[in-house]
């Protein structure tokens, strides 16, 4: 008897979902409800110590999201997932169940700034230290490792700079070290990139964006492949006694579900950013058409990218799905149906010019966010990175003139007419 | 965590063949059951206990006669019954002499907890017809099935439309 392989699509919609044995409903319900009645004293202290599993207390688990994180685990190819209530909080819920104060983590230098600054600003005030590197140097994030590392860290497609991660070379490194490779995945989705299925350990995303797809919702998920040795010697807080549940050891108890029954149970325990159920039925019904959405976003992105690099009016284009583009051969290999919808371009005219053409754009949508089923455009130096150091701008690849777009699904001559009317008039 | 050596004429069994044999088991044997709530063969008595009331339960350690008010028994042979399954909670270099008594008492299935492996007690185990997985938790294994795993965000592998 084998394992039948359920392919992405029907995943994408079966996954975590069999019908509600109560009342049959198809749909997945949303359970609103903070808690959950005990059948008796003993259920309750058996739920409380982790001996049995079920619902206790929403910050928890609620049915709703588990429905999300199970079909999360399945589309990434993960042993299981844990959702957030965003993406900075999976993020911080993912480093907080492997590093604590005195560690270290390399990081790549191109992430949202808002990522840079949970690093260096929080983390490093809670005492973990964090070293920056260039994406694209596989050797830099090698030579970076200290005997106090616990994790490389890094984004499928860097925001905004597009630099595409060389994912199976950064889990070499990784694993020749006894560390994890965790990598955000929010702008390629695990319709576009697998990274576990290039040796990531964990990956992050941002549901907020393409996951649910249409703007409404805010929240994050953490998978993890299942794979990696916690119990090296290198992570204590994996095999040493846990005091506030009797003492167990998640290596010894959990196995490979160790790290993800830590992070639910101490650190979303703790730390409370919880994913709401009604969003968790947003995502859900996001999931269902990822795949067809993911190929409509790349379709569009594709033929702007290729439209604004032929544009006199404009300087410069950044998308990797572009031969001319320095990340086009890494975007080939891990993400052979397009690097996504997310890109950078500079017009003629530099930050000025692209300050006038922002603001002449009537359909498509000046804002901080990617991932909507609309266009959107930003000007990250002054916005989603403004927060960043001349620096770490630099180490980024954000420059002043740079505009992000994140191309949505309307008809493309009509994203095409309003980008042309912009450039116009910032041209005038 | 011992080595995974290949066990020949022996493969690890998928997961629906795992549900096959949970299904197939009334009797589960826990070999090296402790008294202590922090280990893994206590954890496994406890969720078995309450979640899944549709086994019958035998505790065995020579050194216990009572853990969550369940009778110890000091070996396999003390046991009432035969048990479907032995669950194995020991070192993995201890496996070999108690698939040997699993097979002598007619067993259907030998089962070495998460960490454990012994490519001599497959063997033995296999030879004699029993199913055996090794490296695997009972409790992790049936949650998987009756819902349990679902809830805590795990991959089930679970698709059906089914109520």
């Amino acid at each position: 008897m084998t394992d039948h392989e359920w392919g992405f699509r029907t995943r994408a919609l079966h996954a975590g979902a069999r019908p509600d044995p109560t009342t049959g409903a198809r749909a997945v319900p949303i359970f609103q409800t903070s808690s959950y009645v005990f059948e008796d004293t003993a259920d309750a202290a058996d739920l409380f110590a982790l001996q049995k599993y079920g619902m206790i207390y929403s910050r928890l688990g609620n049915p709703t999201v588990s429905a999300f994180e199970e079909r999360m685990a399945s589309l990434d190819g993960a042993l299981g997932a844990v959702a957030a209530s965003s993406g900075h909080a999976a993020e911080f819920l993912a480093i907080a169940t492997l590093a604590e104060a005195g560690d270290h983590i390399v990081s790549s230098s191109h992430l949202y700034g808002g990522t840079i600054t949970m690093f260096s600003n929080t983390l490093g005030r809670f005492g973990i230290e964090t070293t920056f590197v260039d994406p694209t140097d596989v050797e830099g994030f090698a030579a970076a490792i200290r005997p106090n590392t616990k994790v490389l860290f890094t984004e499928t497609i860097g925001n905004p700079s597009g630099a595409i991660a060389d994912i199976e070379a950064l889990a070499d490194v990784a694993h020749s070290n006894g560390l994890p490779l965790a990598i955000d995945s929010t702008f390629s989705t695990p319709a576009l990139c697998r990274p576990m299925e290039w040796g990531a350990d964990i990956v992050v995303h941002s549901a907020t964006k393409f996951i649910g797809g249409h703007g409404t919702s805010l929240g994050g998920v953490v998978t993890e492949a299942g794979t990696f040795d916690w119990g090296s010697g290198r992570f204590a807080n994996m095999t040493e006694p846990v005091p506030t549940y009797n003492d167990l050891r998640w290596w010894d108890n959990f196995g490979e579900y160790s790290y993800l029954t830590k992070l639910r149970n101490d650190h979303l325990r703790d730390l409370g950013s919880t994913l709401a159920p009604m969003h968790a039925f947003l995502f859900l019904q996001g999931l269902e058409t990822l795949d067809y959405r993911m190929a409509g976003h790349v379709a569009n992105a594709r033929a702007v990218a290729a439209w604004l690099k032929a544009d006199a009016r404009v300087a410069w284009v950044n998308y990797a799905g572009l031969p001319s583009s320095p990340h086009h051969d890494m975007a080939t290999k891990y993400l052979p149906d397009g690097p996504g919808a997310v890109f950078t371009f500079g017009l003629a005219g530099g930050r000025a010019a692209g300050a006038s053409f922002i603001e002449s754009l009537e359909m498509i949508s000046h804002l901080a966010n990617v991932g909507d089923a609309k266009t959107l455009i930003l000007h990250p130096a002054s916005t989603t990175h403004s927060q960043l150091t001349d620096e770490q701008m630099r180490a980024g690849a954000v420059s002043p003139d740079m505009v992000r777009i994140s191309v949505g699904l309307e008809d493309l001559d009509d994203i095409l007419y309003d980008l042309d009317r912009a450039l116009e008039a910032a041209h005038g | 965590m011992a080595e995974r050596v290949a066990v020949p004429g022996w493969v690890p069994p998928s997961a629906l063949q795992r549900k096959r044999i949970l299904d197939n088991t009334r009797s589960i044997a826990i070999v090296g059951a402790s008294a202590n709530p922090s280990r893994a063969s206590n954890f496994v008595a406890t969720y078995l206990l309450s979640t899944a009331k549709g086994y019958t339960l035998y505790l065995v350690n020579p050194r216990e006669t009572e853990i969550l008010g369940q009778p110890v028994y000091p070996s396999l042979q003390d046991l009432p019954e035969v048990p479907d399954m032995v669950d194995v909670f020991r070192r993995s270099e201890d496996l070999p002499p108690i698939a040997q008594e699993a097979v002598e008492l007619g067993s259907k299935a030998f089962w070495a907890q998460l960490g454990l492996w012994s490519a001599e007690a497959a063997q033995i185990a296999s030879a004699a017809g029993l199913d055996v997985v090794m490296d695997r938790c009972t409790k992790i294994e049936h949650a998987r099935f009756a819902g349990g795993l679902h809830l805590a965000g795990f991959n089930t592998g679970v698709i059906t439309a089914r109520r």
